[in-house]
């Protein structure tokens, strides 16, 4: 009981448990990114490996790992060593102080759904993705490469830009809140999808929300804002030089900061954990029926495949889909489960955007890169965070 | 547990701050800068001033330092060349003498009742700071903001273009 209870018996455990869904999230992003981007660009995609490619993550990590890992004689050995090392630990260290539910019973133990909860939370945040750009430029330089330099160089450029008006946008909505702690936000937040930041307040933070987005996708190195790795003019960009587990580092890491920055949208503007309305309106039930209905599309496909295959496979896929479900109705789960049914659901369809955008739109240029951060997005995030910070002062007077 | 923190990340910023110095390549000297603001900001948590120590984080190590390391790789600076070792002959006890005379002003200054004790440090937090630096300290606040806006025109000045 006593060790059940102790604080660092509890870190352990939620740690492992944060690591191991983390970990196989990052890998299954990937699949769900390829399979999004190849369906809207009408062809199948991944499709080989497990049915529909399920077990394709798993056939890349094993590519990966048992690649040879180059170390080119001309780099900086210990800079070109440490540079991944630094870009994976950041990019996962911003996620300890993300909280996923509320506080919950296992058994005899009571704990948050979240690592720690620390009164500068949202800074933290910024200070590590600040940290991150080290991991980028010191690879970028280290490998004593032009096009990795360049790369490096755009990067930290692009970085440093895109901050200004990302740090302006996240401070609008901590002026509603009136809180630095990620979990106080999202408990600010409670009641309907009228309490949520983008919506609520003296001024909705709708256009902060936008800018936070945009600016979100030029700090993960995302299209339209990936010139620090575009191919065609750059071959890799700063992680040229890499290969195997280094090269997984930079890609593991560019996958967490995603998580991380759609994480931070769903907390600060769309109310985290909380579900759109009440659960005397029915919002218990809503994820039941979304995989109910997924379940019996699922099944309806299944009777009538056009692939031969898919008599087998969209079937059981159904009765998945109706299982979990069914999952959601059991009352002892129901106090951790909704909440992160919410949360993944909020920050799933901003990391779908993501993807949606990538299949989309193509690459900006260098210059009009610079001239939308620093012309546009700078001005627009500025004036909201005055008219933001002068209607709270006038209200709440 | 505090004072073994505070030792430890004191000793890590010390050897950060030589290493600055004796690295010949300007970007092994920018890193070791960043080892210094990284532990001064541990410094700073250890002290119960959280907002100082993210502060110190995002705007030194996360932002300066990173403009400092992108000029220098920009520029593609090299390695610098010793030139023999003769600088020690009146460096090293002039920087003995420097550091007696602080320990000496620092002692006569602070009698032994005044010196920080570790742990149990509160009220470092955001609103405490925003407190503090719109009543108390207003008038430098609002002065030391306009000097930084002053050395930035006068960048753009220096650096401008002339146009016929």
């Amino acid at each position: 009981m006593e060790l059940l209870d102790s604080f660092l018996f509890i870190s352990l455990i939620k740690a492992g448990v944060v690591f191991a869904v983390l970990m196989t999230t990052l890998a299954y992003l990937q699949w769900v990114e390829r399979k999004v981007i190849a369906h809207v660009q009408v062809r199948p995609g991944p499709y080989r490996v497990g049915p529909h490619g399920l077990l394709q993550p798993l056939a890349d990590v094993i590519k990966l790992l048992t690649k040879e890992d180059l170390l080119p004689p001309y780099v900086n050995k210990p800079l070109y060593l440490l540079a991944p090392f630094l870009a994976i630990t950041m990019a996962l260290l911003s996620i300890s102080v993300i909280p996923f539910g509320p506080r919950i019973a296992v058994g005899p133990v009571t704990t948050y759904m979240q690592l720690t909860d620390l009164n500068i939370g949202v800074l933290f945040v910024l200070a590590a993705s600040s940290m991150g750009v080290y991991g980028i430029v010191l690879a970028g330089w280290a490998s004593n490469n032009k096009y990795a330099l360049i790369g490096g160089l755009r990067s930290s450029a692009q970085m440093i830009s895109y901050e200004l008006p990302m740090s302006l946008a996240i401070a609008a909505p901590l002026l509603i809140s009136n809180t630095l702690s990620l979990r106080q936000l999202v408990e600010r937040q409670a009641g309907s999808i009228f309490q949520w930041n983008v919506l609520h307040g003296p001024f909705p933070q709708a256009i902060s929300f936008i800018v936070f987005l945009i600016a979100a996708f030029a700090e993960t190195n995302r299209v339209p804002f990936d010139l620090p790795e575009a191919e065609n003019e750059l071959v890799a960009g700063f992680h040229t030089e890499y290969s195997s587990m280094k090269f997984a580092s930079f890609f593991m890491a560019e996958y967490a900061n995603m998580i991380t920055v759609s994480a931070m949208a769903t907390l600060l503007f769309l109310g985290g954990w909380m579900a759109p309305w009440s659960a005397a309106w029915g919002s218990n039930l809503m994820p039941t029926a979304i995989f109910s209905v997924a379940g019996i599309a699922a099944l309806y496909h299944g009777a009538h495949a056009v692939r031969r295959r898919d008599k087998l496979t969209f079937p059981v896929f159904g009765v998945i889909f109706l299982l979990v479900g069914g999952v959601f109705l059991l009352p002892m789960v129901q106090g951790w489960l909704l909440p992160l049914f919410w949360f993944a659901a909020k920050t799933g369809a901003i990391l779908f955007l993501f993807m949606w955008v990538r299949a989309t739109l193509p690459r900006f240029r260098y210059d009009q890169l610079m001239g939308f951060t620093w012309k546009f997005l700078f001005p627009v995030a500025m004036l909201n965070l005055l008219v933001t910070s002068f209607l709270v002062a006038w209200t709440t007077k | 547990m505090d004072v073994i923190l505070f030792l430890i990340f004191a000793l890590i910023a010390v050897v950060c701050a030589i290493n600055v110095v004796v690295q010949t390549h300007p970007i092994s000297s920018a890193l070791s800068l960043v080892g210094v603001m990284g532990s001064l900001a541990v410094l700073y948590l250890l002290l119960g001033a959280e907002f100082i120590a993210a502060a110190q984080v995002i705007v030194y190590a996360g932002a300066i330092m990173v403009l400092f390391i992108f000029v220098i790789m920009l520029l593609n600076a090299g390695a610098e060349t010793r030139k023999g070792r003769s600088y020690l002959i009146p460096g090293v006890p002039l920087v003995i003498a420097f550091l007696a005379l602080m320990a000496f002003f620092v002692q006569r200054m602070f009698p032994e009742s005044t010196m920080v004790r570790f742990g149990g440090f509160t009220g470092g937090g955001p609103a405490e700071i925003g407190h503090a630096l719109f009543t108390t300290y207003l008038l430098p606040f609002e002065v030391t903001s306009i000097l930084i806006l002053v050395a930035l025109i006068g960048a753009i000045v220096l650096a401008r273009k002339e146009i016929e």
